[in-house]
């Protein structure tokens, strides 16, 4: 197979996480870790007391995404690999797509594991415990779906809905709403990043 | 080899932390600066004598010493100013703990690039250059036969115990013995150096650094880049060659053992850490290579942590001394820079260089530009108001050679060797930066000198072993599945002939099935 299969599939699987981590987080890096050793050790009190609600829910973000990209990387890694070698795709009767189909496998995992870190935190901070049932059932469902692999339409469809309604389910409970999502889109939200780097 | 391997000692971490009155800012951005830089940690730099000799060493590199150094003790009763901005009494000790964090989180980070850019030229030549998982000249799949160098010679001395052994007892014990000799000549050769460094025989102690670094930039170039050439089919003719290798080594040595860019000395040190743990990986034999990594992370615990311990001697001597401990070894990821006073006349000012540092960027004196040469530390004029002293910084963490070096061979062993292939690799690789985050933040939070080895090694090998079983199970848990669709794709002809099939083990067995099909038929 060919390079770029190999890279193609590698950006298709990891460029969103990639993109996500270079614009949120390799930008304050001190400010992630600070975090998390402030959260892990209570003991030497260095955290703000009004800081913490918005940095919860950067925590949330950030440890959704540690999870996300370290499965996706320890399940499509050594595929991209076998991608670089020789041979032929599906010869036994499988799909021909089988590295294109596994990388949006991959992709649409990681990004419901940042969804799932954002709600379960959410979750367990506000004692919902519907949210976590919630997760942990999709999780399961997810995970069932890519039992039946080789019906690949079924199976990415179907998790591909389930990252969106997450998506959605995240983005409301890390705060968000119509009226600042217009407002992100219309670029015209003093918080949001590109507005800063615009106006620079 | 020798003067490599005895040039082990244990890995370090170590901080830095001075006092920079940068008179040329306004005075407001200058305290907000000092307090920055100042909180790093209440320990301290050696005073500014020091720090020029601990610079010329600091571009030292050479062999593989892992070092361990003190980051500690307290000048806070030598040199008051050494903490005007940070670290005063009448700061709340709860910023004060915060920033101590923040600068050991900002540390964790400058040590990260490093470390895992020598993994990856590590684990890059282990996947593509099949010389390094040659054991002595045998391809593991018995392809060819290539004759192994000298220095597989020279490192059997270390390891004489074969481990060819019919039984896993046996072959448990060789590994053992050869751990114990190879701690042996690493102790040893601590002591050597402890004595050495005692009696101030510092001739003695350059004269070796420089053999080793000469070896490794000469003599271990020459044989990668053999492999290299070779392993791409690429001719290149002898005075090419030694044109290449002739520039590349001495660059490092002057680099390394004199004056350069940091960069350029980052890079060489990285490289010749690189290419002493690719020389391990080769040469170790595969028991004995994980059995030396555990014993020397707990070496390097003992040794550091006890107070008899040759390192800790070291590092002690060294501090009454006042002087820096072997710079020589160690990797350093933010050089010294003097800071000249406002009224001084520009070139002067040409000796001013910025630390590497893009936080440090932000503030208002990085008008002077790029960083150059570590420049020679100019003495104070006289005649300036004592709170324009100039003064030199050191910033940054520092971590011994040793540390890469054992780093690489954990990462590079589990590419080589791992079942799993990249799940293992990977999984070391985290474990290893793990370790390292942690064992940064204990310093930052002890503020002692701390060995870095035991914890990344610990994790990296937990994480080894149990990656590379999860994956074997995994692997024959899943040689089921594409055995069932073979017999799907046949089951239907077969049972036309009644056969009954069983696991297509080899395909012979297919054939012979196959064979009964199309008889009766």
């Amino acid at each position: 197979m060919t390079a770029a299969v190999f890279f193609g599939c590698a950006f298709i699987a990891f460029g969103p996480a990639l993109a996500l981590y270079i614009f949120t987080i390799a930008t304050e890096p001190l400010r992630v870790i600070f975090l998390i050793i402030g959260k892990a050790s209570e003991g030497l009190k260095t955290i703000n007391p009004d800081e913490t609600a918005p940095s919860m829910r950067l925590l949330a973000y950030v440890s959704g995404l540690g999870f996300g990209i370290m499965s996706g990387v320890f399940s499509f890694v050594n595929t991209l690999s076998d991608s670089l070698g020789p041979g032929t795709v599906g010869i036994h009767g499988d799909s021909p797509q089988f590295f294109l189909n596994s990388a949006f496998m991959t992709l649409v995992i990681i990004l419901l594991h940042v969804f799932w870190g954002i709600i379960f935190f959410d979750g367990c901070e506000k004692k919902k415990w519907s949210a976590l049932l919630v997760v942990l059932l999709t999780h399961l469902l997810v995970s069932a779906l890519t039992f039946i692999s080789p019906h690949y339409g079924i199976n990415l469809v179907s998790t591909y809905i389930i990252v969106v309604l997450m998506g959605i389910w995240a983005f409301f409970v890390a705060g968000g709403s119509c009226r600042s999502l217009k407002l992100c889109l219309l670029c015209q939200d003093k918080d949001f990043l590109l507005f800063n780097q615009r106006s620079r | 080899m020798l003067l490599g391997i005895g040039l082990m000692s244990v890995p370090f971490v170590r901080r830095f932390r001075g006092r920079a009155m940068l008179t040329f800012m306004a005075s407001d951005s200058e305290e907000d600066v000092c307090d920055e830089r100042a909180s790093l940690m209440s320990a301290e730099s050696p005073p500014p004598r020091c720090c020029q000799e601990g610079r010329q060493g600091l571009e030292d590199g050479a062999g593989a010493e892992p070092w361990r150094g003190q980051d500690s003790e307290d000048d806070f009763d030598e040199d008051p100013d050494h903490y005007v901005c940070g670290g005063v009494p009448g700061q709340p000790s709860g910023l004060e703990e915060e920033l101590t964090l923040k600068y050991g989180a900002k540390h964790v980070i400058m040590l990260f690039v490093p470390v895992t850019l020598c993994m990856i030229v590590v684990v890059a030549t282990i996947k593509s250059v099949r010389f390094y998982t040659e054991k002595n000249g045998q391809l593991p799949y018995g392809a060819g036969r290539e004759q192994s160098l000298q220095p597989a010679v020279s490192l059997s001395i270390y390891t004489p115990f074969t481990e060819d052994t019919p039984s896993v007892g046996q072959r448990l014990l060789n590994s053992v013995l050869n751990t114990l000799i190879m701690i042996s000549v690493i102790v040893a050769m601590t002591i050597f150096l402890v004595v050495l460094y005692k009696y101030r025989c510092y001739k003695f102690i350059h004269g070796w650094l420089i053999m080793s670094s000469l070896m490794l930039l000469f003599l271990f170039t020459y044989i990668y880049l053999g492999e290299v050439l070779k392993t791409y089919n690429v001719a290149m003719d002898y005075p090419t060659l030694f044109l290449t290798v002739w520039n590349f080594g001495a660059v490092g040595m002057v680099c390394i053992h004199w004056k350069g860019p940091l960069v350029l000395q980052q890079a060489y040190l990285i490289m010749i850490s690189a290419l002493m743990a690719l020389v391990f990986i080769k040469y170790l034999p595969e028991w004995s290579a994980w059995v030396i990594l555990g014993a020397i992370s707990v070496y390097d615990l003992v040794a550091v942590l006890c107070p008899k311990g040759p390192l800790r001697m070291l590092v002690e001597t060294a501090q009454e001394r006042n002087e820096p401990i072997f710079p020589a070894l160690i990797y350093s990821s933010a050089m010294v820079w003097t800071v000249g006073m406002a009224k001084l006349d520009p070139s002067s000012q040409g000796a001013l260089q910025l630390p590497y540092d893009p936080e440090m960027e932000e503030d208002s004196y990085d008008s002077f530009g790029e960083p150059s040469y570590p420049e020679v530390f100019e003495p104070p004029l006289p005649g300036y108001p004592g709170d324009d002293l100039e003064e030199e910084e050191e910033r940054g963490v520092k971590l011994g050679l040793g540390d890469f070096i054992f780093y690489s061979v954990l990462v590079g062993k589990a590419a080589a060797t791992g079942s799993g292939d990249w799940n293992t690799t990977l999984a070391c690789f985290v474990a290893v930066l793990i370790g390292l985050c942690l064992t940064l933040l204990l310093l930052a939070v002890f503020k002692k000198a701390l060995p870095a080895l035991p914890i990344s090694i610990t994790f990296g090998l937990i994480f080894y072993f149990s990656t590379d079983n999860l994956r074997e199970t995994k692997r024959r848990k899943c040689h089921v599945y594409p055995a069932k669709r073979k017999k799907q794709v046949f089951g239907a002809s077969c049972l036309v002939a009644g056969a009954r099939l069983t696991e297509p083990r080899t395909r012979k067995v297919w054939r012979g099935h196959l064979a009964r099909r199309h008889s009766p038929g």
